[in-house]
């Protein structure tokens, strides 16, 4: 099959869950046999075209040799970049200082980009969409909301069907201050896709319940983990009694940042010498980083910024426990990422992942006593990271993009055999003689 | 003349209450007692009460050839004589037909032998001791915890005078022989070895009503058929199995109780075949041959051995530390902590922090109040912390 993907950033630059996602599952998708043709926005001045990025995911970091079987199926995907400064998790504010203080990008081009966010998603769109005039495809497969106007576009272009990947929601971001043109965004791609993809049964249940989509239109595929060689690098850097806990996502609302800082301060009451790490950035680090003082715990508390590639690999390899406080999280690719590290996870319960994931420990996000005593009792019991660590590594290996890509394409095939139907009916219909 | 053995395990654990690291130092009331009545009273509706009334029933149908074993675990007895004085007495009922044959185990359901000698055995005398208060018995038969058996174990039970012993028939000692014989421990000179026929036990016990099973639905005429094809003269057939089974396991609906009232009469319907007690059974018959089991064997999960509680370094790890506090806690000789800390000893909650099986969600869940073996380790290890605590801050009662 030939697919058309609106997706998002591919490696080395990646700054969340839905780049990591989109690259696995289209690593999957390849394999299988699947053309792909990648579109993504790619804002820097010196916009890589295709053939500049791929030896960037072809030659791996580590420069260990990857499977032939791998590199030939790479040779199936084409890559789009449109250029444009959208983002993964971008939001208006953010988008605001780009175009003002865009590393000289806007001197060059001043009247390229949207004038806000929504504007630039819509630009982008329009662009993106565009390509669908130009090649031929089976089905279209969009990744959130940024990604609706381009797959809407491309689908009244050809008429193809099209999937709508659901990786978060407003509603998740932003809580209860939901921004009412991106909510609207969300909507017009959920009730016009002909298959929504969601990423937990958590996100099936808000799709349902909050945009009054039936069930039966949406089905859940888990989001899974790859492994890259480079990690085995990094194996071995725990050491000491010395105890560290990583935080690692954006400093935002939807990540609970503010609970993992809370339960910290419990913790060094019992046990002082233990290291906090907040790794990322985001809208709320000052407001963090304020508390940390206020809490007069930073001595033990470090704030990294934002990581990326080794830098990630690296901190997890150092971390003893790693927590993901989120107070909504459709999915959270992190925890298997840890777990790649043999780092024992605390997850939220209202987490995704949290449904897929048995070899985990599980609170609810605002009980920060229970946090911490969980944290205590792990740090205290090395017999417990130990197993859990072991166990963690056997669940992952059945954790796989592959197994996801199969998943997907059973979707693809239900989706494209119904629209199929109905565009028979359709030309049954035109095909009868109508009265003058 | 072949013999069948019908023996009921009954065990309820003290579910622990969750205790979170906080609660270290301020709770030292480690039992759910909430949750342990609302099961108490279930199992009582569902298995114990009408099990017992339907069981006194048959036993006096059959003016005394119908005989059953129990062992009831000292933590099952606690809670029945704190809250259920009903479900005592209708045990103490079918004691006093001399029918039914009350057997001794750890008062604790502990694996204390693996770990305590002197523990083990003081544990073993305080179930003799409250075995012969309650049902006014002293008990020849000795079974262990989830039938864990070994030469070690056979060789001290004998030591503290026991006649019988009972253990899993498993291929592990048996080979080729058949399970359904008596045996001689290796090492004992009179103790005998009574060994559970699993497959007839697990007819009833796990595919009763198993609706796929080849042989579905099992009547007691069909199972006696099975029995009496078994002969010879030296035959004892063992069938030892849990006795939530009829009720609890296996639900009312699943014509389980049909078939437990059913059962005396069709067996018993062929001329050669009686019911014996442990005691009888051994008394009655001579040992076929030898059986060496340096290894522990058990009657859990298809591997037969003590992996369910001891299989991971969670397991191994909260064994340890509990059992590192006997020496400290004798020495305060503090009547309080040494109940609490055999509260901790039953097997149970050792069992809960098992990972065989998790990902797969079996019966280990069904029996699991935790949502992981990880809460259960963690609950554990904070109630210890707790414990030990204690013992440090106590002065001792002599002082």
């Amino acid at each position: 099959m030939h697919i058309l993907m609106f997706g998002w950033e591919f490696p080395p630059r990646m700054s969340g869950g839905l780049g990591t996602a989109c690259f696995g599952m289209t690593k999957g998708l390849a394999a299988l046999g699947h053309r792909i043709t990648f579109v993504l926005p790619q804002a820097e001045a010196t916009s890589a075209p295709f053939l500049n990025l791929l030896p960037a995911y072809a030659t791996p970091v580590s420069s260990v040799e990857r499977e032939e079987r791998e590199i030939e199926s790479l040779h199936r995907l084409t890559v789009n970049p449109i250029p444009s400064l959208l983002a993964p998790y971008l939001d208006g504010e953010r988008y605001r200082e780009l175009t003002l203080f865009g590393r000289g990008r806007l001197q060059d081009s001043p009247f390229v980009y949207g004038i806000d966010l929504i504007a630039e998603v819509i630009r982008y769109g329009k662009a993106a969409g565009a390509l669908a005039r130009r090649i031929s495809f089976d089905i279209i497969h969009a990744h959130d909301w940024m990604t609706v106007p381009a797959a809407l576009l491309a689908r009244r272009i050809s008429g193809k069907p099209f999937v709508l990947h659901i990786h978060s929601l407003e509603f998740d971001r932003s809580g209860d201050n939901v921004n009412g043109a991106i909510l609207a965004m969300e909507r017009d791609g959920l009730e016009a896709a002909d298959r929504v993809i969601a990423v937990s049964h958590r996100t099936k249940r808000m799709i349902v319940e909050r945009f009054g989509i039936p069930p039966e239109k949406v089905s859940v595929v888990y989001n899974a983990v790859s492994r890259n060689e480079a990690q085995r690098l990094y194996r071995t850097e725990r050491t000491g009694p010395q105890k560290m806990v990583l935080f690692l996502g954006r400093i935002t609302f939807q990540k609970g940042p503010d609970y993992f800082v809370e339960a910290a301060a419990k913790v060094l009451k019992v046990l002082p010498d233990v290291t906090f790490v907040m790794a990322g950035a985001g809208n709320m680090m000052r407001q963090m980083i304020e508390r940390v003082g206020e809490l007069k715990i930073g001595n033990r508390f470090h704030f990294t910024g934002f990581l990326q590639g080794e830098e990630i690999e690296r901190i997890f390899s150092l971390s003893d426990l790693y927590i993901m406080p989120s107070v909504s999280e459709p999915f959270g690719i992190a925890p298997l990422e840890a777990m790649l590290y043999d780092v024992p996870v605390i997850l939220s319960r209202q987490s995704g992942v949290a449904e897929v994931l048995k070899h985990a420990l599980k609170v609810d996000f605002w009980d920060t006593r229970e946090l911490a005593a969980k944290i205590i009792t792990v740090l205290k019991h090395p017999a417990l990271m130990d197993v859990m660590a072991e166990k963690a590594r056997e669940e992952l290996r059945t954790i796989r993009w592959d197994t996801a890509a199969e998943r997907i394409t059973e979707i693809y095939q239900e989706t494209v055999k119904v629209s199929k139907r109905d565009l028979g009916e359709r030309a049954d219909f035109k095909s009868f003689p109508m009265p003058q | 003349m072949p013999s069948i053995c019908l023996y009921f395990q009954i065990h309820q654990p003290c579910r622990l209450r969750r205790y979170s690291f906080f609660d270290v130092g301020h709770i030292h009331n480690y039992e759910d007692e909430i949750e342990n009545r609302r099961i108490l009273d279930r199992v009582a509706r569902k298995c114990y009460l009408p099990a017992n009334a339907l069981l006194l029933k048959l036993i006096e149908e059959q003016q005394g050839k119908f005989r059953i074993a129990f062992s009831l675990s000292g933590t099952v007895l606690d809670q029945i004589e704190r809250g259920r004085p009903d479900v005592l007495e209708s045990f103490q009922r079918l004691a006093a037909t001399g029918c039914v044959e009350f057997l001794n185990e750890t008062d604790s359901h502990s694996l204390a032998f693996l770990f305590s000698p002197r523990e083990f055995k003081a544990q073993v005398l305080l179930h003799r001791a409250r075995i012969r208060d309650l049902f006014d018995q002293d008990s020849r038969t000795f079974r262990h915890t989830e039938l864990i058996y070994s030469n070690d174990l056979a060789i001290a039970v004998e030591k503290l005078g026991y006649a019988v012993i009972l253990a899993e028939g498993t291929e592990k000692v048996l080979g080729r022989r058949s399970p359904n014989h008596l045996y001689r421990p290796a090492g004992c000179r009179k103790l005998k070895l009574l060994l559970r026929n699993y497959r007839l036990s697990d007819d009833v016990a796990f595919r009763f009503s198993d609706r796929n099973g080849v042989e579905h639905p099992i009547t007691a005429a069909k199972y006696a058929h099975w029995i009496h094809r078994i002969r010879g003269k030296e035959t004892v057939i063992n069938l030892f199995m849990d006795y939530e089974t009829f009720g609890e396991h296996q639900w009312e609906e699943t014509g389980i109780f049909t078939f437990l009232s059913d059962l005396p009469g069709e067996i018993l319907r062929h001329p050669e075949f009686r019911f014996e007690t442990p005691v009888e059974a051994a008394a009655g018959h001579d040992p076929a041959g030898e059986i060496d089991c340096p290894e522990p064997i058990s009657w859990a999960d298809e591997e037969r051995d003590t992996s369910a509680w001891l299989g991971n370094a969670m397991q191994q790890d909260a064994v340890q530390a509990l059992y590192k506090m006997e020496s400290a806690l004798r020495k305060r000789k503090d009547e309080g902590l040494l109940k609490r800390w055999r509260a901790l000893q039953t097997s149970d909650h050792i069992y809960y922090m098992c990972t065989k099986w998790f990902s797969d969600g079996d019966v280990h869940r069904y029996f699991n109040p935790y949502e992981s073996p990880y809460e259960a380790y963690i609950n554990y290890m904070n109630i210890l912390d707790d414990l030990s605590q204690s013992i440090r801050n106590s002065k001792g009662e002599s002082s």
